[in-house]
């Protein structure tokens, strides 16, 4: 990664420009409890309050930051992540449309038609447009490349489509106006008969969507119905058939691993951190056998292994920028999904 | 060059593709294994090996003099450029003294100026081969207790005692040794060969390795030969030690990934190649991502020690920690994927298996190192 003074002094300044705003503009409390993560967002309340604070930050710049300016961004490559270094470091509320912003954009980038780009990516961006992802489908697991759901010639609109099919775990599907699809365009071939389209699913003739309660309590996914529903051939992206390669493009920086770096704030690495130190609190405050938490030999050795787990995670991020320090482009990236997925699952063995 | 991650600049990179060509030349495996076939005695085998003209090439290619300050005739590389020597001297199982040779140079870099630091940095850009003797016989990696007693009878020290897990114990040149001076603790430089002193070789697993216990019988040490500092110059240079170890066990952990990998790509079993399984597909991407957790800490700590960073102690805690349940985890997994003949001398994972074992234990293991994260995250 070579860099110039002149851009190193200009993300210099922008970093100083960052951290001022999120100290003068860091929101009140949020007057109702937030979810725990932007995808588990459930209601109306905790949804208002986070996409006023996404159109802030987008207001100010720091949203959309390495995105082209006639397309809502402004055009500022290598700013993006550092204002989410600075987000995170204010412990900020995070972005909500998180799917939009993570895997819908930088696929409309790479692959929408021009029309399309500078029609969708604005909204999406400040947030006033959320964004879903219809992939996974009952039964499927994961197995992408088996997708059911299919279109037809729409009689009534020749060149258009009907679509029918069932998608489900659709995160934020019960608030999104557009999603992301992949369906199936023909039988022949199991890949070269996928397609990708980006469709309304807000009243949207023949869509239905139904929330799926998680054990949490939470409402956060759904599973969405299409019933004879239009879809345009003007929200192709890609051609017919190649929708595999367009999804790909999405997987990738689903996983972290796209060329587009994705705005996030109030989560991610430097929130890690945070974690532990959260632990730590929490371990002075409680009482174990008789005796403070942190005199607990389990207690301490777990929050150890924690905290080495956790550091590993974020110099893992840092040396993903230094190419030699890497066998492999993607073995880093990659590793953001599967670290992020299984630090869901509890605390490492002690 | 300040912009590159981890202070990993091109120098860095250059002296590692210049390690990385000498021991693919130097220490292939047809080497190794024709080192164990010819004495088959753990406690014997490595010594002739590498060769005294090895030892002087890997010098003139700079590995000694990158841990030396330029004032002192050396070449002084980040820290970065030393870590992946490490590493590259795990993976290819290299047995060498330069890990305890390159342990006794950062400590010398830390001691006060004087005449035992002169001294020791011309001896070593000289060729000489170092190590610590600091350790007790119960193994004690907090290196409290005394471990060889000193009297002073006029102007020199008399040392008397033993010193026990001394890498390289029978190849080393110098010994720094841990004395319970009159007045306190005292790291002194005591020369193989000196009157008194006696080196017994230890029988141990890893066939890559050399260890040994020094016995001092009265041996005369001069005052010029003690390095000032005592116990707070040893505790303050051993990170650099863990990480040179931390460092190994990546290397030699990344060896035992890769080569089980490819085995897992052209072993079949029920018609179809083991890879191809979760049940060891798995395993092998958890050995990736607890190496690539274990690399990522021992550049940062590197880095951290470098610029002499607040955090630098605990990012070395945590890298030698890591490394290890990285390199425990891939040494086992490799075994056990490998089959039946994972378990036998034919395959050379024991080599790595073996030398991983004596790096984890060696300068503290997991459990150690935790307990000091957890000392300096939650408060001792």
């Amino acid at each position: 990664m070579t860099s110039h003074p002149d851009q190193e002094a200009a993300q210099r300044e922008f970093r100083e420009y960052c951290r001022a705003w999120l100290t003068e503009h860091r929101p009140p409390p949020a007057p109702v409890r937030l979810p725990q993560h932007p995808i588990e967002t459930m209601t109306r309340a905790q949804l208002d309050y986070l996409q006023a604070w996404q159109r802030r930050c987008y207001d100010a710049g720091l949203v959309g930051a390495d995105y082209p300016k006639e397309y809502g961004g402004r055009g500022n490559k290598g700013f993006q992540r550092i204002a989410n270094e600075e987000m995170n470091r204010a412990r900020t509320p995070f972005l909500i449309n998180m799917v939009g912003l993570g895997m819908a954009a930088p696929t409309i980038f790479h692959h929408a038609q021009e029309e399309l780009k500078r029609e969708l990516l604005p909204p999406l961006l400040s947030g006033e447009q959320i964004w879903c992802q219809g992939f996974s489908e009952p039964g499927s697991g994961s197995d992408l490349a088996s997708v059911q759901a299919s279109l037809r010639p729409d009689p009534a609109s020749p060149g258009d489509y009907l679509l029918n099919g069932h998608k489900v775990w659709t995160s934020l599907a019960h608030f999104a106006q557009w999603m992301i699809l992949l369906v199936r365009t023909s039988s022949d071939h199991k890949h070269k008969g996928l397609s990708y389209f980006v469709v309304p699913v807000e009243n949207h003739p023949g869509v239905t969507v139904r929330p799926l309660i998680k054990l949490t309590g939470e409402t956060g996914f759904n599973e969405v119905l299409f019933e004879d529903t239009p879809v345009k051939d003007a929200w192709r992206l890609g051609a017919l058939g190649e929708g595999w390669n367009v999804a790909m493009t999405t997987l990738l920086h689903e996983r972290g691993a796209g060329p587009l770096v994705t705005p996030q704030g109030g989560v991610g690495s430097e929130g890690l951190a945070h974690n532990v130190q959260g632990l730590v609190s929490l371990a002075r405050t409680l009482r174990r056998n008789g005796k403070p938490a942190t005199e607990d030999p389990h207690v301490r050795a777990r929050i150890a292994a924690l905290a080495i787990r956790e550091r590993g995670i974020v110099e893992n991020g840092k040396r993903a920028r230094a190419a030699a320090l890497q066998d492999h482009p993607m073995r880093l990236p990659l590793q953001v999904k599967l670290a992020g997925g299984e630090r869901v699952l509890g605390l490492p063995k002690s | 060059m300040s912009n590159a991650p981890y202070g990993f600049n091109d120098d860095c990179a250059l002296f590692r593709e210049s390690a990385r060509k000498f021991l693919a030349s130097h220490a292939g495996l047809d080497v190794l294994r024709r080192a164990a076939a010819q004495d088959p005695d753990p406690a014997r085998m490595p010594t002739a090996y590498p060769s005294e003209e090895g030892w002087q090439q890997a010098q003139e290619l700079g590995w000694i003099a990158a841990a030396i300050p330029e004032a002192a005739g050396g070449l002084q590389l980040p820290r970065g450029a030393l870590v992946a020597l490490a590493e590259q001297l795990g993976k290819h199982a290299f047995p060498s003294a330069a890990e305890s040779t390159l342990g006794v140079a950062f400590l010398a870099r830390r001691a006060a100026e004087g005449t035992a630091q002169a001294a020791l940095f011309e001896q070593l850009l000289a060729g000489a081969r170092a190590t610590l003797a600091v350790c007790n016989a119960d193994g004690d990696w907090q290196h409290t207790p005394s471990v060889v007693g000193a009297s002073s009878p006029g102007g020199g020290l008399t040392l008397t005692g033993s010193a026990h897990f001394v890498q390289d114990a029978g190849r080393a040149e110098l010994f720094v040794v841990r004395v319970a001076g009159p007045a306190g603790s005292l790291l002194a430089v005591v020369p193989r060969g000196s009157a008194g002193l006696s080196v017994q070789r230890d029988g141990i697993v890893d066939l890559t390795r050399e260890q040994g216990t020094l016995h001092f019988e009265a041996v005369l040490v001069p005052t010029d030969a003690v390095l000032p500092g005592g116990d707070a110059l040893l505790a303050e240079s051993l990170p650099d030690t863990w990480l040179l170890l931390a460092a190994d066990m990546v290397g030699a952990s990344e060896w035992l990934l890769q080569t089980t990998v490819e085995y897992a790509k052209v072993r079949t079993q029920f018609d179809r190649a083991i890879g191809g399984y979760q049940a060891v597909k798995h395993p092998l991407v958890n050995a990736m991502m607890a190496i690539d957790r274990a690399k990522s800490l021992v550049y940062a700590a590197a880095h951290a020690l470098d610029e002499g960073a607040p955090d630098a102690l605990l990012l070395a805690h945590m890298a030698k920690a890591q490394a290890a349940e990285a390199a425990a985890f891939t040494s086992n997994r490799a075994v056990q994927l490998h089959g039946g003949i994972g378990f036998t001398w034919e395959s050379d994972v024991h080599f790595f298996f073996k030398r991983n074992k004596h790096s984890e234990l060696l300068f503290g293991d997991a459990g150690y190192h935790q307990a000091k994260v957890a000392d300096l995250v939650i408060g001792a």
